[in-house]
């Protein structure tokens, strides 16, 4: 099977996408001249033409409105925001015309439109780049949200983003793009709203998403060596979310460390820990524990950047305390 | 500070009572304890007290209403104090069921019981069959054991630590404990604070048969009583015999005993004196203690999922009341000489009469007796208190003609009936303990062996 990037795979989604229907359009701020602020769209204005592959201004509400307003008329958008830090000055348009038109018009009509790209921290880009806006997004109804961790995962998700027929939120980890992974050639889509266990364990489950699979794969890995097996469940998909597959392993192992990007209050976890204790509260050995972002905004400086951000140690912590291996 | 009056759950079972009579008058003053009025209960009159002093300023129940636990009856107070807001919220405080307001007589009743010592609950008391949890359905893992010391792989000390007299415990374990019949008080967690988890359960579940071989019966520690698992013959008997009669399988074992010799003994005590006068019935019920506690396997109760064969034999004796029935118990009949049986029967048979036992005095028997015998039934079945696995029924001491080695004569005789469990007592269980009683009625002397 071909190994390759995080880039490569969401660049063969969206080419196969397009290929395959011609409603399908990709636009915002560098995909087309520029090849893409993280070269996702490379070779896309060459192989599709201007009229698909649409530059636009830096004007974040603009687009992303244009984008809703094509979706009623019966296209295909995919917007691509070069983070989605500069996303906040779109949200009226995701929350509010995108999520909501389906419903407010009585369903009158579907908005089947992607917003995509990097979410989350990458490396010293201080307070206002450095953001997880997953529980953001996952709160609004009308809106799905996927957040893929591996190349496999995010070619599977952004082709079922692209068909799916309301407004799908792809939130790709920044810095996941140079990430590489084995991704078949041929055709396969990943449902939304299904999660996926990516590593099997008895004594502790790490339930995570996005970026953060890598840490938990990771700590998996250096657990078993101390004879810790722990379930790695990636949920995929945040909205909606895999209750079964979050009940099924918890009830496999007892126990469950929830680990995040993004802050504490009202984060994904907490909606993660809210299932479990009303899916399988009979079935814990021992109270969930979170791992996340320290509550601050995200320090410029390396070393305290390192110390707000959920890593390995903070991971592996975690599931020595739930194991009551550590207090 | 005014005091709230409250009908008060005067009796374990009780949710309403009756006011019989107000001993107070309003504005009268009261003291702490003192007697405010008579409630009848559903079993016996009692008193109800006063729990703050004062004067008692309003009577809200007239004598003859009836009240839930728990409705304000009352108000003790200052002399000049306000209780207006106290009185108009009577009707709120008188809710119709008495669920809601029972927290607070719960509550007031609480240091009475402390300040008045004879009226405790009867703790040490093997009374109510309250099910334990120790719901073990086989014999199988002896749960109080001692375990082998087990070792998480890297266990924290464990710090024993309860949470109200309850053992921390994590969900798992609680339903694990639950679905296995194991009881958290004997497993010794080993999370943080002492939390019982999964682990330690399957270590105790682990450690079970190896301490206690299933072939064995286990026997509780404790001395008033032994606790007998079922077997599985037990089990299907219980199961058949309960699916052909009814909820209590029973059946009855008629034996007539000549208590000629007991009569001696009562003519020969009389001539001791008034004080040493005994009854039939008292000598009878002497003769069915003491045989009780050589028979554990008849003084015991049905407890569903195993036996208790008690240690103690606290006889339960029928009495008739203007309404119905009562059964004063004699607690640890068989250790009490005759006198002193016969001046508690009386005694607690007069109290019944005038309905003031107290629930103590009417609550914990072992097995217990009717005697029908002083309105001429000569034999009688009579009804099963259940858990008790037996009841004897006393039919009337009769002047019968009877053959006795090739002579006939004239000898007292009466017909003991008992009813048995048949989950717990089998015929032939049964007819030894009567064999035993016969024996003793018919040598009295064997009474005082």
């Amino acid at each position: 099977m071909p190994v390759i990037t995080y880039r490569d795979a969401l660049n063969q989604a969206l080419r196969e996408e397009m290929q395959r229907d011609d409603r399908v359009f990709i636009m915002g701020e560098e995909v087309g001249v520029y090849q893409g602020a993280y070269k996702v769209s490379k070779g896309m204005l060459q192989e599709f033409g201007e009229m698909r592959v649409v530059d636009t201004p830096i004007t974040e509400l603009g687009f992303a409105g244009v984008g809703v307003g094509a979706a009623m008329v019966g296209l295909r958008p995919i917007i691509e925001f070069m983070t989605w830090n500069f996303a906040l000055l779109a949200l009226d348009q995701v929350v509010n015309s995108a999520a909501k038109m389906l419903y407010m018009s009585g369903g009158q009509y579907s908005i089947p439109i992607v917003f995509r790209g990097p979410n989350g921290a990458a490396l010293q880009l201080s307070a206002q780049h450095s953001q997880a806006w997953e529980s953001w997004l996952a709160h609004i109804p009308g809106l799905k949200v996927v957040a893929p961790g591996t190349p496999y995962d995010a070619k599977g998700l952004l082709k079922s983003a692209v068909r799916d027929d309301n407004p799908v939120i792809v939130l790709e980890g920044e810095m996941l793009y140079n990430t590489k992974g084995e991704v078949p050639a041929e055709e396969y889509v990943i449902p939304i709203g299904k999660a996926a266990l990516k590593r099997e364990g008895d004594h502790c489950s790490i339930i995570t998403h996005g970026k953060m699979i890598l840490v938990a794969l990771q700590a998996a890995d250096q657990l078993t060596k101390e004879g810790i097996r722990v379930d790695v469940l990636d949920l995929l998909s945040l909205r909606p979310m895999d209750v079964e597959a979050i009940a099924a392993t918890v009830k496999k192992t007892n126990r469950a460390v929830v680990l995040e990007e993004g802050w504490e209050l009202a984060g994904i976890g907490a909606q993660v820990v809210d299932y479990i204790q009303r899916e399988c509260f009979d079935d814990l050995d021992a109270p969930v524990v979170r791992v996340h972002q320290a509550d601050v905004p995200m320090p410029y400086a390396k070393n305290l950047e390192r110390a707000a951000k959920p890593d390995l140690p903070k991971t592996i912590a975690a599931v020595k305390r739930v194991m009551y291996l550590e207090q | 500070m005014a005091t709230k009056v409250v009908m008060e759950a005067l009796s374990p079972t009780m949710e309403e009572g009756r006011l019989v009579k107000w001993v107070k008058n309003e504005g009268d003053t009261v003291a702490k304890g003192e007697v405010l009025a008579e409630i009848e209960t559903d079993k016996a009159v009692m008193e109800l007290v006063a729990r703050g002093e004062g004067v008692l300023r309003k009577r809200l129940l007239a004598e003859g209403e009836t009240a839930p636990v728990g409705q304000l009856v009352g108000v003790i107070a200052t002399a000049d104090e306000d209780i207006g807001s106290i009185v108009a919220s009577a009707p709120a405080a008188a809710p119709a069921s008495s669920g809601a307001a029972a927290p607070s007589a719960a509550e007031s009743q609480a240091p009475a019981a402390r300040q008045e010592a004879p009226a405790a609950p009867a703790v040490a008391r093997p009374a109510a069959p309250s099910p334990t949890p120790t719901a073990l359905g086989t014999p199988g893992p002896d749960v109080s054991a001692p375990r082998p010391p087990e070792a998480p792989p890297i266990a924290p000390p464990a710090v024993p630590e309860e949470n109200g007299g309850r053992p921390r415990s994590s969900p798992l374990a609680r339903r694990l404990a639950s679905d296995r019949g194991l009881d958290l008080g004997q497993v010794r967690g080993s999370g943080p604070g002492g939390r019982i988890i999964k682990r330690d359960i399957e270590a105790a579940m682990a450690a079970g048969p190896a301490a206690a071989p299933s072939s064995t019966p286990r026997r509780a520690a404790a001395g008033d009583y032994e606790d007998v698992p079922l077997t599985q013959i037990r089990k299907t008997i219980a199961r058949r015999l309960t699916e052909s009669i009814g909820p209590i399988p029973t059946f009855y074992l008629t034996m007539e005993a000549d208590l000629t010799r007991t009569a001696e003994l009562r003519e020969a005590m009389l001539d001791g004196g008034d004080e040493f006068k005994v009854s039939f019935n008292d000598i009878i019920v002497k003769a069915i203690a003491t045989a009780l506690a050589r028979h554990p396997e008849v003084n015991a109760h049905w407890l569903g999922d195993r036996v208790r064969q008690f240690n103690r034999v606290h006889l339960g004796m029928a009495v008739a009341i203007p309404d119905g029935l009562i059964t004063p118990v004699l607690f640890d009949a068989d250790r009490k000489g005759l006198g002193e049986l016969s001046h508690e029967a009386r005694e607690l048979a007069a109290k019944a009469r005038d309905r003031k036992l107290t629930p103590e005095q009417y609550t914990g028997s072992t097995f217990s007796v009717s005697n029908l015998g002083m309105f001429g039934i000569d034999q009688f079945t009579a009804i099963i208190n259940p858990p008790e696995a037996g009841i004897i029924a006393v039919g009337a001491v009769e002047d019968k003609v009877v053959s006795l080695a090739g002579q006939i004569v004239v000898r007292k005789r009466a017909r003991f009936t008992m009813s048995c469990d048949h989950r717990v007592i089998d015929g032939a269980t049964g007819a030894r303990f009567l064999q035993d009683v016969r024996r003793m009625l018919e040598n009295s002397l064997m009474l005082v062996y």
